[in-house]
Formats: structure tokens, sequence, C-alpha cells
């Protein structure tokens, strides 16, 4: 299989559209050859203050499906089905053509666009949505998702957000979330402590993590849109690896009250603990299956880290990996039919997914400190945290790892990227 | 410097004590002194155009870390030549075993502590970069318990330690080579 490579500075773009933001470059590092050519013509615009076609045609070259055309090499610039002479796009071998316009009705915007078959000359999609202008980016997401799906048939998966943790110094942690391009990053936890280990819950509205913040750690949970936050854990030892449940109600966790640490159940409204675990050795990063009747996590109860699988009641643990001699923090694809994890052999830990059917492990990223992989809502990527030179960033690759994503901050150290639902 | 020589052998026979399982160890008082000088974190609201109304709660800016403050201690900590002097215990790779050098350093903080009963300190556990993170919070944990039962099988009593794991959240050492694992890999020994 040939890859080629090719780099896209959306930050420097960005740097033109909300310069305050403008802290994340993400760039397409290995993309497929088969990538499909499409062109996203520059909407005619009134006013906006947000260039939603470049948002558009940032989101569909950074999947890596795509192969966007550049906007010096259009020879012309139709803003609707109308205006398009096909002959001239066939000309330029494109075989998908966006266009569309943005529209100010007196401080709301109409974003209209089409998209359309260069060969057929005929629609495939075609949308007019209302757009305050806070929402503009928003709204181009949602656009990126539309195309996405009817060109790919998989979901877009352009309009969530992520979360991680950030420092810049010793006693700098912040706990940020940002949109899924890495836009609009905004801190909503901030300590001279070590944060770690955001889940996010199954409506996105609240995450739950870990905080050093009073010198021990406690697991707490913020709502997003208030920053109120609750502390929930606190037991003497260790409090980590928060997991929500499928229905929210209850939050996996890893407790070591007892001695050893062990993976417990808090049911979030009465607040009982249901020990899940009773074992000497290391018990830890519970993870939910999508159906909420099992979890998996790592145990070091044979000699090295390894995942197990257990009923989200308690019991029936059966050990899970067998391949490679560290593999820990597992979390399941959303359609449950996969299990990403770090898999580490020979002092390199890289990102690897098991089908869950034939147990076959597949090593998807080259390491050699890979770490927190996190799916995508839409299943087809996994986010994960790397580090080269130091320098810790947020990578992304797709399940069969033949495209890879890497997103860098202008300073300091990103790491456990979580992917909202 | 004076080591007696029974502390010593019980130091070494506890090594393979802790090997075996670290296991009954009840640590409800784990959590005690250490909440001295609380931190708080700053939290915010989302500010964000749809969906969520981003009503934004004013962050109130970042806490400074409290020091632990290293408290009056004698001079035998600052001389080089005594074992207290040195107050971090360093661990092989993915191991919470405690290495021959470091018995005598250990047994010394344990004599210290047993004559200063009012004395607390908290063993504070760490790990290298490498492998998943809450993994890494219960190996430096592993590492903090393996050093406060070597201090407890020499009378030193629990109510005297405290112990915390920061896994690889606080490295000593910057950097991503053995040289920077080897110094991460360690407890602190925090007066």
């Amino acid at each position: 299989m040939n890859f080629f490579k090719r780099v896209l500075f959306l930050g420097l773009i960005s740097l033109f559209i909300v310069p305050s933001h403008a802290e994340l470059t993400i760039s397409v590092t290995e993309g497929m050859e088969s990538a499909l050519p499409v062109a996203v013509v520059p909407f005619a615009s009134t006013g906006a203050s947000v260039d939603v076609s470049a948002v558009v045609n940032a989101d569909l070259e950074r999947s890596g499906y795509f192969n966007m055309l550049a906007e010096q090499a259009m020879t012309s610039r139709p803003s609707s089905a109308q205006e398009v002479n096909f002959k001239e796009w066939q000309a330029l071998a494109q075989n998908y053509l966006v266009v569309g316009r943005v529209t100010n009705t007196g401080g709301q915007y109409d974003v209209q666009f089409q998209l359309l078959d260069v060969y057929k000359g005929g629609q495939l999609l075609g949308y007019k949505m209302a757009s305050s202008q806070a929402d503009l980016r928003r709204t181009a997401h949602h656009i990126s998702d539309l195309i996405f799906e009817k060109l790919t048939g998989k979901k877009g998966a352009f309009s969530g957000r992520i979360a991680y943790i950030t420092s810049s110094g010793a006693a700098n942690h912040q706990l940020q979330v940002a949109d899924a391009d890495g836009f609009n990053p905004q801190t909503i936890a901030s300590s001279a402590e070590p944060l770690m280990s955001p889940s996010w819950s199954p409506d996105g509205k609240r995450i739950a993590y870990v905080s050093f913040e009073r010198k021990s750690a406690a697991i707490y949970i913020q709502t997003l849109a208030t920053g109120q936050r609750e502390r929930v854990a606190e037991f003497p030892g260790i409090n980590g690896a928060p997991s929500w449940s499928p229905d929210g109600s209850r939050l996996a966790l890893t407790l070591s009250k007892d001695g050893s640490p062990d993976i417990y159940v808090l049911t979030l409204a009465s607040r009982s603990l249901l020990k899940l675990t009773k074992n000497f050795a290391i018990d830890t990063e519970p993870a939910w299956s999508p159906d909420g009747g099992s979890i998996i996590f790592t145990s070091d109860r044979g000699g090295k880290p390894q995942l197990y699988i257990a009923s989200s009641q308690g019991g029936s643990e059966k050990r899970l990996t067998f391949t490679g001699d560290y593999n820990a923090r597992g979390s399941f694809s959303p359609d449950g039919r996969n299990i990403a994890m770090v898999h580490g052999n020979g002092g390199s830990y890289r990102i690897a997914i098991m089908d869950m059917a034939s147990r076959a492990i597949n090593v998807l990223t080259s390491g050699p400190s890979d770490e927190s992989p996190s799916f995508a809502p839409n299943g087809s990527m996994i986010l994960y945290a790397s580090k080269k030179g130091g320098t810790g960033f947020l990578s992304a690759v797709s399940i069969d790892g033949k495209m890879q994503q890497k997103l860098v901050f202008n300073s300091g150290e990103v790491r456990e990227p979580a992917w909202s639902p | 410097m004076k080591l007696n020589n029974t502390v010593l052998a019980l130091a070494i026979s506890t090594l393979i004590l802790t090997a075996c399982a670290d296991t009954e160890d009840k640590d409800a008082s784990l959590l005690d002194g250490s909440q001295a000088g609380v931190n708080d974190a700053s939290t915010s609201g989302l500010n964000n155009g749809s969906g969520i109304n981003g009503s934004e709660m004013g962050g109130s800016g970042m806490y400074g870390s409290g020091s632990g403050g290293a408290g009056n201690l004698g001079p035998e900590f600052s001389d080089p030549s005594n074992p207290l002097s040195k107050r971090t215990i360093y661990f092989m790779l993915d191991s919470s075993q405690v290495q021959q050098d470091f018995v005598p350093v250990i047994a010394a903080h344990a004599q210290y502590l047993l004559a200063n009963p009012s004395q607390h300190i908290t063993l504070e556990g760490h790990g290298d970069e490498r492998g998943s993170r809450e993994y890494n919070i219960a190996l430096g944990e592993q590492r903090a318990k393996s050093v406060a039962s070597m201090m407890k099988i020499q009378g030193v009593s629990e109510s005297q330690i405290g112990i915390v794991s920061y896994g690889e959240e606080k490295p000593a050492a910057f950097g991503n080579d053995e040289a920077a694992w080897e110094l991460n890999r360690r407890v602190e020994i925090d007066y």
C-alpha cells in the first residue's frame, strides 16, 4: 500500500479567522492514495466573521478521505448550481463540487450549500440553514458532517469536541475542551497540582476527572455549561480512572482504600459503591461496553499488565489479551466490536485495536510512547496522545491504521484526549 | 553514622515480604495532615455558542501550590554523609521492590521517625512516563507502600506515614530516555 504524505497547516489559515484562539495546528501526516478529488468553492459571503467554506474545506481535508482542490487552481467561483459549468470541473478532474453562500440577514446568517456530482451534473445534497454569528463554525462543521456522510456512507465526526489535559510548566495544569478541529479551546479547570483522566458523560454535558488539588487524589464531576462541580470520590489512597456508564447513572472508578487498587462502580444518585474486583494485584482503568453489561480493565494479576473483562454487576472475570507484554487502558468502540488499547512490546508503546470476535490484535501506530486512545463517536478514528522530542501532542489514526493526523499545540504538553460522545 | 544491624536485617527481610504481597495494609489513616494548605482548582463554564447555555462562571485564577514545608529538621538531614540526607528511593522498571542500596536510607528515616513520634512524613510515589497513566498511578502507590511497610516493620506508627501517588504526573527529570526515566521511578520522603 502506498501512502502519500501531505501537510496542511490549518493554523496558518486560522490566524486570519480567530487569532486569539489559534492555538492548535492539525496536519494530515498520512492519507489514502484513493482519496476522492473534491473542490469546495469559497462561498459568496456578506460580511460573515467566519469563512464557512474554509472550515468545511479543512474538515474534509483533515479526514484524509478527500483530496481537496486548492483555491488557486479554480477557474471560476460559482456560488450556486445554476452558475456551475460542469465541463470546467471535469477538466480539473474533480469528482465532487461544493458551492454555497452566506447571507447576512441582519444579526443572523443564512447559510446555503449544494454538493454536486461533477460527472453526472446533478445535486447530491442541498441545504439552507439559519445560524447566529456565534454558531457559524458549528454550522460549518455540520455541513462537513452532511457532506462526509453523503460521500463515504459514514457519519461525520466534525461537530464533536475533545477534552484533554495540558500543562505549561510543572505547576500549571489545565483541563480544556476544544472543537474537534482544535478551535475554540476553553479551559474548564486549572490547578497547580496534576489533573487527569477526563471522561465525558454520555450526554456530553458533564466531564468526570481526577484532581490532586487537595494534595491527594479526588474525582470530580463538572457540568460544562455552568462550571459547577461536585466531588464524588475522595477515599484514602487512589481515586482514579473514572469512566461513565452508557446510561449515565454510574461511574466506574479505581479505589485503593482497601489496600490494592480495585475496580468499583459508583451509583451517582445514591452514592452507593459496588466493589467489582477483589484482587491483591493492581486493577485499574475500567471502561464500559456500549451495552453497559461488561467492564474491561487493566490488571497485573498475571504478572504483567493485561486487559480483563468482568460483568458490570461483578464476577465472571476473564483475561482478554495474551499478545505482547503490556496491554492497558482499553476502551470499547461505539459498536462494541473492537477494543482500543495501549500495546507495549519490547519497551515501545503503541495504540492497537483488538477485534472482539477473533481476538486478533492490529497495531495501528508506530510508538514509542503512544497512550490514552479514545474513539471518535462514529468509530472511524482513534484519538491518542503521543510524544516526540519531549513534547506531548495529540494524534488521530483511522481504525484500519491507514490515515494519520497530528494535532500540535503551540506550547505546552498536551495529553489524555477524550472525544465527546 | 551508625546503623543498627538488627534493624538492617529486619529491613532486608521486609524486602522479601513486600515483594511477595502488599496485602492487608488497611490504609484508613493515609489521608491525614496532607490536607493542611488546601489547594483549590479554579473552574469555568464552557462558553459555547449553541445548545449549551454558556453562562460563564468566573474562575478565580490559579492557586499556588502550598509548599509542604521542610519544617525544622536537624543538621543531620543536610549532612551528605548521613543517610537521612537522602530522601529519594529509586526503583527498577515496572517494579515496586526496594533495591538493596536504599535499605539503609529507609532504615535511617525509620529510626528518626521512631525517635520522633510526633513527626509525620508523606511518601510520594512516582513512575516514569512509559505505559498508561492510571496504571502508573497504581505502580507509584505500590512503591510508596513498599517503603511504608519497611518503615512500619521497624516500628514506625502507621499514623506517622501518609501516602500519595502521582504516577508519571510529576516527573523529577524531563526527557524521553533511560537517564530521565530512572530518576522518575521513585518515592520521595517528604517531611
